[in-house]
């Protein structure tokens, strides 16, 4: 553990924390934007920029290691006066159309703006514009709302080891794209939508359906498969409209395309709300028991002619482990067979 | 000249080469053998190819030396070449009009040559041609009589300090390095030299590539590295190659690779190309680039001596600052240390260019007076105007205005002044440049070299550059230049690495200096200099004007009216501001301002 003083308070923290960890951990706020724990610190919205005494300019919290007996100052008149130009800056360069973003009520920057106070902009000048929209299926990227943070190009390298996007050009003109700015074509896992903190990236699913302050949330696990992944369900009008999922979770917020983006198929007209039977030719729809039982004649009625071998289970991924031992457990125990297998398995 | 030694150097440096160098040779060696000539000269008469040496405005540079007695000819065509055979090297008489003038000997008197000495001198393309003049003697002296400490501390008590830029000293980063935990350890020469205008690092790769490969020899000898490598620019493709050449020759006589000069250490060098981004000579992004990234600063700590390429301690070394190493050994950290002042030891080169009459290459004494360069050196200010500041240092630097002249060039004074030495840019400017025109140059630079990592770099050299176009386009409004002064303070703190927060440093400067010349673009719409087209007017100053019509016929625009014999009239409406007329009347009635 070193010792270290944060605006006059003294603190313990352990030895290769940076300063912003540092800061976080005794709750003293300091501001970002590209900063997220889960991903290597970066050090590009300068936002975090804190004064440490004895080094003469100041230095990225988020990339600072601390050191015994270090004396740091995250805010004086000086260092927001430095955050204040870094935020109009990247507002001097931003659509500011928040009243129709879909990220309105979400967004870091829309924070930033209102703690600054900022109505007018002493920069006004040339904003990057572009035509073409990605035609991917699921993540709508608007980069005139990039604000170039990086978050998306790490957590895809880093996280999902697929580096499906970068960074391309150079200076004003700097732009997070797929190579050769072709549509992005990728695993579509969403983690980049999740870590923006602007509307530059967004779930096409999601697009119109509702404002931030309408929607509820309701925490589930992924019916998907047996991960389990802690899921957050944004629910507007009696509709799921987005998914999410917290950092907090065992999933760490970390979806797959299936759990972040397959969620349609809760209000579609086709999905089966109860059990049918073919009678005549035709699907009935009839009651649990009138199922099971119908089931547990017919494979009574296999075992008792063919034999209990003629019977093989498969079971599904999506399936908790619990219910998995049941299956098997049923078919060797009550079918009688050793046939039972698993999708997972092929 | 039957029994003389007769030696034939010619430039082909990059500026030699475009002169016309490779003719110029070809020419020599077809006059050579030519019936008659060849039998008498034949054995002792050589042609050399040699580097730069400095004065690139006179190329074709030729020296003859006859028994070690030298003529330069200055301007040489593959035409002229029959008559200095037939003369010089036939008869002995030189061609005395082609010969150089004095200011070639001004040129060279004032400077003091480490770096360069052997530019100009040695063939590049034959590490024998270095060898004969003492080159690896430095290299087996270390292998075979010195420990890796020992040499650190020459290279610590010379004084050497990174000529890259930062002027961070050479054997404290060595020593770093040595001490950093790890087998794997890498030295890198930084060839990447982005600064626009700079040719010192070419200069010297393309003329005396050896002593840059014998100085990262030794540096890799004392802080451990086996592997090194040599990031330069693709667009230096006659550097590559003969570094290419040089690295091939020093491993087949066994100064690099396995077993070096028989000894127990190895080490070898690896080029790497870049893709002529600036911001890759900036150390930590010249990193990623070695490694397949996106050439992208990032944060220190960690410093690369800890944690450099592929995680292992690295040392970046500027070319200058390798080159000097070899001469520093040979030589003695005392001897080296005589030149320059208490805190910068040694020479620095200058790429010296604007509005100078003798522009090129030079190395100088740390600590010599600008004055020294700009007037004994430079020769003074082209069609004798009048000198209006030196910037120096790039787009990283600032300028030094004509009132300072006598500042000692050396890393403090040029600090104290608010520019820096960086690495060795040197743009002389008369009172026909306007100042808010080079911030706003240096800034377009800049911008468009941000890697745009960070904010305060890409969006906010943009701004700057937003308005100083708008000052210089006559679009200034009050309270621009507070903003511009507030902005690059703001620039300069917040950025991440060296390009942002020096990428200001123009302007400041030229605030700092010549306020008055940007108070009067903005609040009275008029550029002193004359440079700024929009805030130009030209008028016809009737008590001079004769009618000649002259102005009239030159005027590409038609803005030009009046009668034969009578004054005549700009319309300002139509006047596109090409100076045409400016340049034509011969009364001088024209006014430009
Ligand atoms: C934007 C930027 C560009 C740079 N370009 C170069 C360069 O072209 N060549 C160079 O030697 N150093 C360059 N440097 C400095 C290097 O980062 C580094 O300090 C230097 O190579 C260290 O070598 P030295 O100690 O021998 O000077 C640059 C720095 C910055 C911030
Ligand atoms: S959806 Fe996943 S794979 Fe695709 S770009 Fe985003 S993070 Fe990378
Ligand atoms: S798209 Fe979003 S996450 Fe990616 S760089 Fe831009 S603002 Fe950051
Ligand atoms: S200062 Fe400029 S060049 Fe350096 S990291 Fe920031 S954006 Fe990139």
């Amino acid at each position: 553990m070193l010792t270290l003083t944060i605006d006059g308070r003294q603190i313990e923290v352990k030895e290769g924390s940076t300063v912003l960890q540092a800061a976080r951990e005794h709750e003293i706020y300091i501001p970002t934007l590209c900063d997220d724990p889960r991903l290597e610190p970066y050090g590009g919205c300068r936002l975090c920029l804190v004064q440490i005494e004895g080094v003469p300019r100041p230095v990225t919290a988020c990339t600072t290691p601390v050191s015994e007996g270090m004396k740091v100052e995250t805010t004086n008149e000086y260092i927001e006066g430095l955050r204040r130009t870094v935020v109009e800056l990247i507002l001097s360069d931003h659509p500011n159309d928040c009243m129709v973003c879909e990220k309105a009520g979400d967004c870091t920057l829309q924070e930033l703006a209102y703690f600054y106070g900022l109505r007018e902009n002493r920069f006004r000048g040339e904003r990057r514009q572009y035509a073409k929209r990605d035609a991917n299926p699921f993540i709508e990227r608007d980069m005139e709302k990039c604000i170039l943070c990086g978050k998306c190009v790490r957590v895809c390298e880093e996280v999902q080891g697929v580096s499906a996007i970068e960074i391309a050009y150079r200076g004003f003109n700097a732009k997070v794209c797929p190579p050769f700015e072709k549509d992005l074509d990728c695993e579509f896992c969403g983690q980049c939508v999740s870590v923006c903190p602007t509307g530059a990236l967004m779930g096409k699913l999601s697009l119109g359906k509702g404002r931030q302050k309408d929607i509820k949330k309701v925490d589930t696990v992924c019916p998907y498969c047996g991960c389990g992944c802690n899921l957050t369900l944004h629910v507007a009008r009696n509709e799921v409209i987005r998914v999410s999922s917290s950092p907090e979770t065992l999933n760490e917020g970390w979806l797959c395309v299936k759990g972040r983006f397959g969620f349609k198929f809760i209000s579609s007209p086709e999905r089966l709300n109860t059990p049918l039977i073919r009678k005549n030719g035709r699907f009935e729809e009839v009651s649990w028991q009138e199922a099971l039982d119908h089931v547990a004649e017919r494979l009574g009625g296999i075992r008792d002619r063919y034999g209990p071998d003629a019977i093989a289970g498969l079971s599904s991924a999506r399936c908790t482990n619990e219910e998995n031992y049941l299956f098997q457990k049923f078919f060797r125990a009550a079918v009688g067979t050793n046939n039972v297998d698993h999708c997972a398995r092929y | 000249m039957e029994n003389s030694t007769i030696l034939i150097k010619v430039c082909m440096g990059t500026g030699g080469i475009a002169a016309g160098g490779t003719e110029v040779i070809s020419a020599f060696e077809k006059e050579l053998q030519a019936e008659g000539i060849s039998a008498a000269v034949e054995k002792h008469c050589s042609v050399h190819k040699v580097g730069c040496r400095g004065f690139c405005a006179r190329d074709v540079l030729v020296d003859v030396l006859i028994d070690g007695e030298k003529t330069t000819y200055e301007y040489i065509k593959p035409d002229m070449v029959s008559r200095i055979v037939k003369e010089h090297i036939l008869q002995g008489e030189a061609v005395q009009e082609w010969v150089v003038k004095d200011d070639y000997r001004t040129f060279h008197e004032k400077q003091r040559k480490v770096v360069l000495s052997d530019c100009g001198e040695v063939d590049p393309e034959d590490i024998g041609s270095y060898m004969e003049r003492g080159g690896y003697d430095a290299l087996r002296k270390v292998l075979t009589s010195m420990t890796p400490e020992e040499t650190i501390e020459v290279i610590k008590s010379s004084g050497l300090r990174g000529r890259g830029g930062a002027g961070f000293p050479t054997g404290l980063k060595w020593e770093f390095a040595r001490r950093a935990p790890g087998d794997t350890k890498y030295l890198i020469c930084n060839a990447d030299e982005g600064d626009p205008g700079a040719f010192m690092d070419r200069s010297i790769i393309e003329g005396n590539p050896h002593s840059v490969i014998e100085g990262m020899v030794i540096g890799a000898f004392s802080m451990g590295a086996h592997r090194g490598y040599v990031y330069i620019r693709a667009e230096y493709p006659l550097a590559v190659e003969r570094l290419r050449l040089a690295l091939e020759q020093a491993r087949k006589k066994g100064l690099l690779g396995e077993h070096i000069a028989g000894t127990e250490f190895s080490f070898d060098i690896k080029i790497k190309l870049g893709a002529g981004a600036f911001v890759c000579g900036e150390e930590t992004a010249l990193i990623a680039s070695i490694e397949g990234k996106r050439g992208m600063p990032r944060a220190k700590p960690p410093f690369p001596a800890q944690k450099g390429l592929w995680g292992k301690p690295t040392v970046i070394n500027n070319v200058e600052t390798l080159a000097n190493i070899p001469y520093i050994v040979r030589n003695g950290a005392g001897w080296f240390a005589q030149f320059g002042t208490e805190r910068s030891k040694g020479t620095k080169v200058f790429a010296l260019t604007g509005k100078i009459k003798n522009s090129g290459l030079i190395e100088v004494p740390l600590g010599i007076r600008l004055h020294e360069i700009v007037h004994d050196i430079g020769g003074g200010i082209e069609g004798d105007r009048k000198l209006k500041a030196v910037q120096t240092g790039g787009p990283s630097g600032g300028c030094i205005p004509a009132e300072m002249i006598e500042i000692p060039v050396d890393y403090e004074s040029l600090a104290e002044a608010g520019s820096i030495v960086g690495s060795g840019g040197m743009v002389v400017m008369d009172e026909t440049d306007c100042m808010v025109n080079i911030a706003k140059y240096f800034l377009e630079f800049t911008q468009a070299e941000s890697c745009g990592k960070c904010v305060p770099c890409r969006i906010g050299t943009k701004r700057l550059l937003e308005i100083l176009t708008r000052i210089t386009d006559g679009r200034g409004r009050p309270g621009d230049i507070e903003l511009l002064e507030s902005l690059s303070n703001d620039v300069r703190a917040a950025s991440l690495c060296g390009l942002g927060q020096t990428a200001p440093n123009p302007v400041l400067s030229t605030l700092r200096y010549f306020k008055a010349e940007y108070e009067a673009h903005v609040h009275e719409k008029r550029c002193p200099a004359g440079v700024c087209k929009n805030l130009l007017t030209y008028t016809i100053l009737e008590e001079f004007c004769t009618g000649c019509t002259m102005c009239a016929r030159v005027c590409p625009a038609n803005a030009i009216v009046g009668e034969r014999k009578t004054p005549h009239r700009i319309i300002q409406d139509i006047c596109i501001k090409c100076g045409a007329c400016f340049e034509t009347c011969k009364f001088k009635a024209i006014k430009k301002g």
